[in-house]
């Protein structure tokens, strides 16, 4: 040789991280991963400003009273406070005054007059249906008022015993009470995982495919083993996956906080994105393993769709399940049950964790379950993988990779 | 079958077989390649070449018999010191040619320094030096072919395989190409290398083999391989009638052209004799043994191969160098 020979011991730890840093490069420097990310940090920050407009919204219903209406005022306003509602009431000097306060908005409602237990209403387009419950139940005291007073009886005495009637509940399994707030960031948490999810999953597949479709995959199988190859093609691309779910999971929460459309707690938010990132871990795990093994079987990008069909219709299940069922129904028990499946804890898990109210046993057996499922997964996706990787052509078929070997 | 010694063998396939389902790709494939040799591997397609490559590479596994470099069974940490170009050509499309180089290299086990270091060297000599950082896709197909081959010698290598290297190249970078073989077995370095251009392969290669059906139907060098048939010489007494060498005996008239004829001598046929009775016709202004060209061979051997079928021995002429 004209050159000393030289050192061709290869670690396996240094042949997978140098494919993993390939990867890694290859996905950061890519325009697709760029703008990916750049849209959804877009997206959960227009979602938290949304929100906060939603939220400061003047939700108060402004009810004005002619003098011929006057006697209600004080009845409307003990009846608005007794249900909760925002009712602000005002007196107007005349019905002209008051139609014109209507047309202005500055009224919502004005309340003209009232001839036996008829309310004269008058409204710009339609009156609120919540404040047509209290108008009207407004009015029934009135009437109950003068009807008592004509048999000889005292209203108030009456009203005083009617206003201690009352349902005292006991509660055998309380329900536990779920904030709305967390509702929304556990559906923002779904979406987020689901996507980040499918867009790595698919970049695995994507690469499998291209290596073989390239053929670049028969001169590195004649350097590295099949496995180290797909190890360091999943970590790099998760690493990539994990880097994007991290950086628009604390833009979201950030922008929620600093907006003040979230009053979440801060270690509240925190413990959000922390399960975020644990269940992106795990699931990328399990998934992209299924990913990969299922991409080895193809030779050309367009098989890929129907190739990886199986992953994705869990992924896509889990995901619809979750943001169908759970922003109104957070411990649904089927759910629940799903939540604890490999299968479907990736996408359901976070979102549930998110909204609060899981049982520490639940959190722990999903945790247990999933971890465990990857060994196995390995043991199969890593038989696939190496049997597909260099039979180009027609797809191989499953149960021929699994047998073959 | 084709003993080579194994001291004098550098890279040995010895009783390889393989087949696919019902179908025998190799047949116990047996043949050696010297260090520092360049050994040509010939045949039609589907005749096994590239199985008897990528089995050597361990793309793929042998149903029985091994590859051998230096007298051990080639194992995969060997496997790095093998230079490799894959029939499909296979580069990353939307990499850098550079990062490319360096990514293999560093496969290879090389030192980030080295591999960049080889990566210039390379692509310097292989003419691709100024597309070092253009993307693989974005190169010719000529230019591509020179980045794959910078690929299969960024590492170094001590054996170098090289499945169809010159097609698809124009006849500078044959030229460039047929050097960087030459001066790597130079070195001592085993070069194998499969091609359907004949004319190259004759030109440039200390051996040949030719493969057909998964076994190897003939190896030697090409003059061997060209003196291996019966003897033919050419005689040209301007002139005369071709009929004086029909009588002569163990002499067989193939082809005349005036007074120029072609002759197929028998076994122990003394040209000598043919000569004088040349002579006697008049005045031979030419008398020479005519060696036909490695594509008349080529299709002497793969054409004989099919008419025999059973017990068909392979046509050696090799291990007397």
């Amino acid at each position: 040789m004209s050159s000393t020979p030289p050192d061709v011991s290869l670690p396996t730890t240094s042949a997978v991280r140098l494919v993993a840093e390939r990867e890694l490069r290859t996905r950061l420097r890519s325009k697709a991963y760029r703008v990916t990310t750049v849209v959804l940090v877009v997206v959960v920050v227009t979602f938290a400003l949304v929100m906060n407009v939603v939220r400061n919204r003047d939700t108060t219903q402004h009810v004005g009273f002619t003098e011929a209406a006057a006697g209600l005022r004080s009845h409307v306003a003990a009846v608005a406070r007794g249900i909760g509602e925002d009712v602000a009431t005002v007196d107007v000097p005349s019905e002209q005054a008051g139609r014109r306060m209507v047309s202005s908005g500055k009224l919502d409602a004005l309340v003209v007059s009232m001839q036996g237990p008829r309310v004269q209403v008058v409204v710009s387009k339609k009156l609120d249906p919540q404040l047509e419950s209290t108008l009207t139940s407004a009015a029934g005291q009135v009437t109950l008022n003068r009807q008592i007073s004509d048999l000889g009886g005292d209203p108030a005495a009456v009203t005083a015993q009617v206003n201690q009637a009352s349902v005292s509940v006991t509660a055998l399994e309380p329900a536990p009470h779920f904030d709305p707030q967390r509702l929304a960031v556990g559906s923002v948490a779904g979406i987020l995982i689901y996507l980040a999810l499918l867009g790595t999953g698919m970049s695995v597949a994507q690469g499998v495919v291209e290596e073989k479709s390239s053929r670049v995959v028969e001169l590195l199988l004649a350097t590295i083993r099949p496995w180290q190859l797909m190890s360091g093609k999943v970590l790099g691309i998760g690493l990539a996956g994990l880097l994007q779910v991290a950086v628009v999971g604390v833009a979201g929460v950030l922008a929620g906080q600093l907006t003040g459309a979230l009053t979440l707690s801060v270690s509240a938010s925190a413990s959000v994105i922390a399960w975020l990132v644990v269940w992106f871990v795990l699931g990328f795990t399990l998934y992209s393993l299924v990913f990969a093994g299922l991409g080895a079987l193809v030779s050309r990008q367009e098989d890929l769709g129907g190739a990886t069909a199986p992953a994705t219709m869990f992924l896509v299940l889990g995901y619809v399940v979750g943001i169908s069922v759970l922003p109104s129904a957070p411990d649904q028990p089927v759910v629940a049950a799903m939540s604890l499946v490999p299968a479907f804890s990736p996408t359901l898990m976070p979102m549930r964790l998110a909204m609060g109210g899981v049982p520490l046993w639940q959190t722990l057996l999903s945790l247990g379950l999933a971890v465990a499922c990857v060994p196995l997964l390995v043991a199969v996706t890593g038989r696939l993988y190496r049997n597909g990787v260099v039979r180009t052509g027609a797809k191989v078929r499953l149960r021929e990779a699994l047998r073959a070997d | 079958m084709c003993h080579v010694g194994i001291d004098a063998t550098a890279l040995e396939f010895d009783g390889v077989t393989k087949s696919y389902g019902d179908l025998l790709a190799l047949d116990a494939l047996s043949f050696g390649i010297r260090a520092g040799e360049v050994f040509g591997f010939v045949g039609s397609n589907g005749a096994g070449k590239t199985t008897a490559m990528r089995i050597a590479l361990g793309v793929l596994a042998a149903d029985s018999g091994e590859v051998r470099w230096a007298g051990q069974p080639v194992t995969f940490e060997t496997r790095r010191r093998i230079g490799y170009m894959p029939e499909e050509r296979g580069l990353y499309p939307k990499m850098r040619v550079g990062e490319q180089l360096v990514y293999l290299a560093r496969l290879h086990g090389l030192s980030l320094a080295a591999a960049e270091e080889h990566t210039r060297t390379w692509t310097e000599r292989l003419g691709v030096a100024s597309r070092l950082g253009d993307d693989v896709q974005k190169l010719s197909l000529g230019n591509q072919q020179r980045v794959q081959l910078a690929s299969a010698l960024v590492h170094d290598p001590s054996v170098l395989v090289l499945d169809e290297p010159f097609s698809g190249l124009d006849p500078v970078a044959v030229e460039v190409m047929s050097q960087v073989l030459r001066d790597k077995a130079d070195v001592g370095v085993p070069v194998l290398f499969s091609s359907h251009q004949l004319e190259l392969v004759e030109r440039i290669c200390d051996r040949v083999g030719i493969i057909k059906d998964g076994r190897l139907v003939a190896s030697g060098s090409v003059d061997e391989l060209r003196g291996a048939g019966p003897e033919q010489v050419i005689v040209d007494v301007p002139g005369t009638d071709p009929a004086w060498a029909r009588d002569l005996p163990g002499v067989r008239l193939l082809d005349a052209t005036g007074g120029r004829v072609l002759l197929q001598l028998d076994a122990g046929v003394d040209d000598q004799l043919v000569l004088n009775a040349a002579l006697r016709m008049g005045p031979v202004r030419e008398f020479a043994r005519n060696r036909p060209p490695l594509t008349e061979l080529y299709r002497h051997v793969v054409t004989a191969a099919d008419e025999s079928t059973p017990g068909r021995e392979p046509v050696t002429a090799g291990g007397s160098r």
